[in-house]
C-alpha cells in the first residue's frame, strides 16, 4: 500500500457497513483513541488492536483487496464494527509507512494469499453425466408443465378482460405464483407475483398489465420452443424461467473493474437480502452485475466500495443479455479510480436500452453513465436533461427507495452539469451515483 | 418517454389494450393472438423509445467563492452528518463510545470561523439537520451559503432557510453599491434584507438607520420589530434620533424594544429621563417606589400591568431601575462605588427588587464593574454574599465579565461548591475552557468518584466537558480511565466511573483531529 494517494475516503470505507447501526458504531471507532499498534503492508492490508471493554484488545485485521476482514470480537456482523473503524481511521489518516504484519495478523494474510494462489474449483469431482442429464429432462418437464397451466392462466385472462382484475383481487395469481415454485420456476412465479400487484398501482395499470401479461407470455412461448434458439439467447429464457447458468461455465474477462454502484434490496418478505454491484472494465467499457445475497439478518458477504477500480477477472455467466458476471481472481489491492467515467446523451442511453432487448427482450434496464446531464426536479416528476439541445429521461425511483438521493444530486449540480450512473429503462432513468465536474470523487446517491 | 411516430403508431397499442380490457370473448379473437401482438408492441415500443422533451431548467446557484473545506474535514463533518441521522439509539449508559452528534456545532463553527463553504453532496443533510435543531441553524445555513437557499427554493422541507438567519454568502450587492442595496432592499426577501442592513450598518453605522427610514411607514409591525432588533449589534449614540421617534411607533413591541435600546445607551435622552425617575426613587436614605405609571413613563416603554402575583409599584421601580444608566448612582451615594452600593443594607424589604434590577442594568449595559459587584465573590456561600444568590442571574452577569475573569470566577466556585450547581455557570464560559477551570472540572469530577456517587448524578457536566474541556488535557485524564480496585465506593461505581472519563478521552482525541484537519484556508 502506498499511503496518501490509495486511501479510501470515509463514504467509501461507511458503504461497506452492513447496517446502520454499524455505520454508526464505526464511526464511533474511527478515531485514533482506542487504537494501537496499528499498520498496514505495501501488499494492501491494515491491522490493528482495537481497546473494548473487555481486558484483551481485539485483534483486527483487513484486507483491502478483497475486502475482507478478519477480529477476534464475538460479533457475527461482517464487516463488525471494529474493521470499519480501522478503515475509517485508515482513510482519515493513514497508518503510517507500510511495515511488517504481527504474527496475529499475518497468519491469517498468508492463509488466504496461499487459497489465492491455489487454482479454482481444486480437483475435478467425476461428474455422472448420465444422472445429471436425467435430471434436467425431469426439471424440463416439471417447468414445461407450469408453463402450459400459465399459459391457460393468461389467455382466461385476456378472454374475460382485463377490466375486472381490480376487484378480482390478488389471492389468484398468488396461487399461480405458488404453483411456479412447485412447477421450479420461480423465475416465472416472481413475474407473477408482480403481475398481481399491477392492478392496485395505479393509473394507467391495464397498459402496464397487458405489457406484463404479454411479456409473461412471450417468455412461455420462448420456453416451449427453446431447444431450437440461438445459444444466448437460450440461456437468457433459462435465466428468466429461473435455471440460472453455472457460475464457472462463462466468458472469462480479465480488465480493471471500476465499481459504479453497490446497493441493497430486500425480498417483499424480508428473508433475503440482493446487493446489486455495478461495475465497468475500464480496458472493455463492458458494464457487470455482481450479485451477492445475505440470509435473513445477515447481509451479503461481499462489499465493494464505490469509486474503487479492481483489477480482476469477471467470468460473464451465458445469457441475460452479458450481464451477470462472478468476479474471479483479483490481482491487485483496489485503489480509487483517477477521473469519472464518461457519459453519453439521453438519446444514447435509450439506444443502449434499445439494443439490449434484442438479446434479452424481458430486461427492465441498462446500467449506464448519462452526462453532462442536469437535474430538473419538478412537482410531478423529475427530469435529467441534456445539456445541449432539449431531450430529458424522467427520473424513476425505482424499488421505493427515498428521494434524499435525489436531493443530493440537486445539491451537487446546483443547476449546473453533472455526470451520472443509473439504471435506463422503459420506466425512465434511476440515478445510483453522481460525479461533479472536475472531480474524480463519487457520491453514491443510494 | 414518447413512442417513434410512425413506426410504432400509438392507434395499434391503444386499440390492444382496449380488447385487453373488454376481454376477447366479446371482440371475436383469440386470446393467444392478441398476446402475441400486445408482445411484439411491448418490445418495440420498449426498444422504440425517445427521450422526452426536459422542462424549464432550474436557475443556476449562485457561484459560492468560498473555498471547500479540506478532504479529511469533509470526511469528518460526513460522519458527523450520518452519526446524527443514525442516533436516537439505546439510552440508558452510552459506553465508552464519545457522542459524535454533540461534536457538530463545533465543526461547524471552526468552518465557519475560516470562512469554508459547505461540501455540495453534504449540503442536504445539512439542511436537514439545521431543520431538526435550530440551535444549529445560523452556522449550518451560513456554511450551506447560497447552494443551500437554492435548495431550499426547490424542496418545501426547507422552506425554514428561507426565513430569518443570514442569507449566506456571495448574494448581497456591495455596501458602496447604491442601486443594488436600494434595489434589494426594496425587492428583497426578508432574510436578505435583514442580511443587507446588517452589511451597510457594519459599513457605515448611520447608513442603516436611513435605509430603514426610507421604508419604515410601510413595514408590517413583525417586520418593523426585527429590524429594530437587528441594530442591537453596534448599537451606538448615532441610532438615537431614529429609536426615539420609535417610541411613538404604533405597535407595543416595537415601542418597547426602542426604550429597550435606548436604555442600553447610557448618554440618551431616554436613560437621562429614566435616571431622573430611579434617582427619585432610590437613595441612600431609602427605597420609595413610584406611586403612579404616568404618560411619560408609559412613552418611554415602562409597562404598566405587572405579572400576576406581581406588586404594581414595585413592578414600576423595577422598570426605572433597570433601565437607568448605572452612572448615575455613585453620585447619588456620595461617591461610593458598584461594590460598596451593593453592600449596603437596604430597607422594607426592597433588596431583592432592587438587586435583580440593577443584575439586569448591569447585563443590558453590559457593565463588567456592576457585574463583579454583583456576582460577589465566588466562594462565598450564596445566601451571604452581598449580590444576587440567583445562579441564573449569575450566569447572565458573568456572560458579560472578560472571558479569562469569568472562567477564574466559575473555576473558584467549583473549587468551593462543587458541581451540582455549576452547570449554568459552565455554560457561558469560552470554549475551550481556561486551563484553570478545566483543571477545577476534573477535580470536582474526580473528587465526586472518590465520594461514591454515580457518574449519571454528572452527566451534564460530562457532556459540557466532552465539548468544552481543552483536548491538551486528554493526557491528564488517561490516568482517571483506569477503574481503580477501592472497596468503599460503590458498587460498580468505579468501572462506570472508568467508563465515563474512557468516553471523555475519546472525544477529546476526536475533537482534536477534528479540529486539526479543520486547517486554515490557503
Amino acid at each position: 500500500m502506498t499511503e496518501q494517494g490509495d486511501r479510501w475516503t470515509a463514504e467509501q470505507v461507511l458503504a461497506l457497513a452492513p447496517d446502520v447501526a454499524s455505520r454508526k458504531a464505526g464511526g464511533r471507532l474511527g478515531g485514533p483513541g482506542p487504537w494501537s499498534q496499528t499498520g498496514g503492508s505495501a501488499s494492501g492490508a491494515v491491522w490493528g488492536l482495537c481497546k473494548g471493554s473487555g481486558s484483551t484488545p481485539y485483534r483486527t485485521v483487513v484486507d483491502l483487496t478483497g475486502p475482507a476482514y478478519k477480529c477476534s470480537c464475538p460479533s457475527r456482523k461482517f464487516p463488525c464494527k471494529h474493521a470499519l473503524g480501522l478503515l475509517l481511521l485508515w482513510a482519515a489518516e493513514g497508518l503510517g509507512e507500510p511495515g511488517q504484519a504481527p504474527d496475529w495478523a499475518g497468519e491469517w494474510l498468508a492463509g488466504r494469499a496461499a487459497k489465492a494462489a491455489r487454482p479454482a474449483g481444486g480437483p475435478a469431482k467425476p461428474v455422472d453425466e448420465e444422472a445429471a442429464r436425467r435430471r434436467a429432462e425431469r426439471r424440463a418437464a416439471r417447468v414445461g408443465a407450469g408453463v402450459g397451466e400459465l399459459e391457460q392462466r393468461l389467455s382466461d385472462l385476456l378472454r374475460g378482460g382485463l377490466a375486472g382484475q381490480e376487484q378480482t383481487g390478488y389471492a389468484g395469481w398468488e396461487e399461480t405464483a405458488a404453483r411456479m415454485v412447485d412447477a421450479q420456476a420461480p423465475g416465472l412465479a416472481a413475474r407473477v407475483r408482480e403481475l398481481g400487484t399491477i392492478p392496485s398501482c395505479g393509473p394507467g395499470w391495464p397498459a402496464r398489465m397487458l405489457e406484463e401479461a404479454a411479456l409473461l407470455h412471450l417468455l412461455d412461448r420462448a420456453w416451449l420452443g427453446v431447444s431450437a434458439l440461438p445459444e444466448p439467447l437460450a440461456a437468457t429464457v433459462r435465466n428468466r424461467v429461473g435455471i440460472p447458468g453455472a457460475s464457472g461455465e462463462g466468458e472469462a474477462v480479465r480488465d480493471r473493474w471500476l465499481v459504479l454502484s453497490q446497493y441493497d434490496s430486500v425480498s417483499a418478505d424480508g428473508r433475503l437480502t440482493t446487493r446489486r454491484i455495478w461495475l465497468r472494465g475500464l480496458g472493455s467499457g463492458r458494464p457487470a452485475l455482481v450479485l451477492d445475497f445475505g440470509p435473513p439478518g445477515r447481509p451479503p458477504g461481499l462489499a465493494l466500495p464505490v469509486g474503487l477500480v479492481l483489477e480482476a477477472e469477471a467470468r460473464f455467466r451465458p445469457g441475460s443479455a452479458g450481464l451477470r458476471a462472478d468476479l474471479g481472481e483479483r490481482f491487485a489491492a483496489a485503489t480509487p479510480c483517477a477521473q469519472a467515467p464518461a457519459g453519453v446523451s439521453t438519446e444514447a442511453a435509450l439506444e443502449a436500452y434499445g439494443a439490449a432487448l434484442r438479446e434479452d427482450p424481458w430486461l427492465d434496464s441498462w446500467p449506464v453513465v448519462l452526462g453532462p446531464v442536469l437535474p430538473i426536479p419538478g412537482e410531478l416528476g423529475w427530469q435529467l436533461a441534456d445539456v445541449e439541445g432539449t431531450s430529458a429521461l424522467p427520473v424513476a425511483l425505482a424499488g421505493g427507495r427515498s428521494r434524499s438521493g435525489l436531493w443530493q444530486l440537486a445539491a451537487l449540480s446546483g443547476g449546473g452539469p453533472v455526470t451520472v450512473f443509473g439504471e435506463c429503462g422503459h420506466r425512465g432513468f434511476t440515478p445510483l451515483t453522481a460525479w461533479q465536474p472536475d472531480t474524480p470523487e463519487p457520491v453514491a446517491l443510494v | 418517454m414518447e413512442t417513434l411516430d410512425g413506426e410504432t403508431p400509438h392507434g395499434d397499442w391503444e386499440e390492444l389494450v382496449g380488447v385487453a380490457l373488454l376481454g376477447t370473448e366479446r371482440r371475436q379473437g383469440s386470446p393467444e393472438a392478441l398476446l402475441d401482438a400486445a408482445a411484439v408492441q411491448t418490445v418495440r415500443r420498449r426498444a422504440g423509445l425517445r427521450p422526452a422533451e426536459a422542462g424549464p431548467r432550474p436557475e443556476p446557484a449562485p457561484r459560492d467563492p468560498r473555498p471547500a473545506p479540506p478532504e479529511a474535514a469533509r470526511r469528518r463533518l460526513a460522519q458527523l452528518l450520518a452519526g446524527r441521522s443514525g442516533a436516537a439509539g439505546g439510552g440508558g449508559r452510552r459506553g465508552t463510545a464519545p457522542d459524535l452528534t454533540e461534536l457538530l456545532p463545533q465543526w461547524l463553527a471552526a468552518a465557519g470561523r475560516y470562512g469554508y463553504r459547505a461540501p455540495a453532496a453534504l449540503v442536504p443533510a445539512l439542511l436537514d439537520a439545521a431543520r431538526a435543531r435550530t440551535d444549529l441553524r445560523p452556522q449550518a445555513l451560513a456554511l450551506a451559503g447560497v447552494r443551500g437557499l437554492w435548495l431550499a427554493r426547490l424542496n418545501p422541507d426547507w422552506r425554514f432557510a428561507l426565513r430569518g438567519g443570514s442569507g449566506g454568502g456571495g448574494e448581497l450587492p456591495e455596501v458602496t453599491d447604491a442601486a443594488g442595496v436600494e434595489r434589494l432592499w426594496q425587492e428583497g426577501l426578508f432574510a436578505e434584507r435583514v442580511a443587507l442592513l446588517g452589511a451597510v450598518r457594519a459599513h457605515e453605522a448611520a447608513g442603516a438607520t436611513r435605509l430603514l427610514a426610507t421604508t419604515w411607514a410601510t413595514e408590517r409591525a413583525e417586520d418593523r420589530l426585527m429590524f429594530l432588533d437587528s441594530l442591537r449589534v453596534g448599537l451606538s449614540e448615532g441610532d438615537e434620533p431614529f429609536l426615539e421617534a420609535a417610541l411613538g411607533d404604533r405597535s407595543r413591541n416595537v415601542r418597547a424594544t426602542a426604550a429597550e435600546l435606548l436604555s442600553a445607551l447610557p448618554g440618551s435622552a431616554l436613560a437621562g429621563r429614566m435616571a431622573e425617575r430611579a434617582l427619585a426613587c432610590v437613595g441612600p436614605e431609602g427605597v420609595t417606589p413610584p406611586a403612579e405609571c404616568d404618560a411619560g413613563m408609559l412613552r418611554d416603554g415602562v409597562v404598566k400591568r405587572p405579572p400576576a402575583g406581581r406588586g404594581e409599584r414595585a413592578w414600576w421601580l423595577g422598570q426605572l431601575v433597570e433601565a437607568a444608566p448605572l452612572s448615575c448612582w455613585p453620585e447619588r451615594f456620595g461617591g461610593l462605588g458598584p461594590a460598596e452600593i451593593v453592600a449596603r443594607p437596604v430597607a422594607e424589604g426592597w433588596a431583592e427588587e432592587l438587586h435583580a434590577a440593577w443584575c439586569r442594568a448591569a447585563v443590558r449595559q453590559r457593565d463588567p464593574g456592576w457585574s463583579q459587584a454583583l456576582l460577589g465573590s465566588a466562594s462565598a456561600p450564596a445566601a451571604a454574599g452581598p449580590g444576587t444568590a440567583s445562579i441564573a442571574e449569575r450566569a447572565k452577569l458573568l456572560s458579560i465579565l472578560p472571558e479569562g475573569e469569568r472562567a477564574r470566577w466559575v473555576a473558584e466556585f467549583v473549587r468551593a461548591h462543587g458541581l451540582s450547581e455549576a452547570f449554568q455557570l459552565l455554560g457561558v464560559c469560552g470554549v475551550p475552557w481556561a486551563g484553570v477551570l478545566g483543571r477545577a472540572v476534573v477535580d470536582a469530577l474526580d473528587a465526586a468518584r472518590a465520594a461514591g456517587s454515580y457518574p449519571w448524578s454528572f452527566s451534564g457536566v460530562m457532556g459540557l466537558a466532552e465539548r468544552c474541556l481543552d483536548p491538551a488535557e486528554a493526557g491528564r485524564l488517561e490516568a482517571l480511565t483506569a477503574a481503580p480496585e477501592d472497596p468503599d465506593s460503590a458498587p460498580g461505581a468505579a468501572a462506570y466511573w472508568s467508563e465515563a472519563f474512557q468516553r471523555l478521552v475519546a472525544t477529546l482525541r476526536i475533537r482534536a483531529t477534528m479540529l486539526s484537519e479543520l486547517t486554515p484556508p490557503l
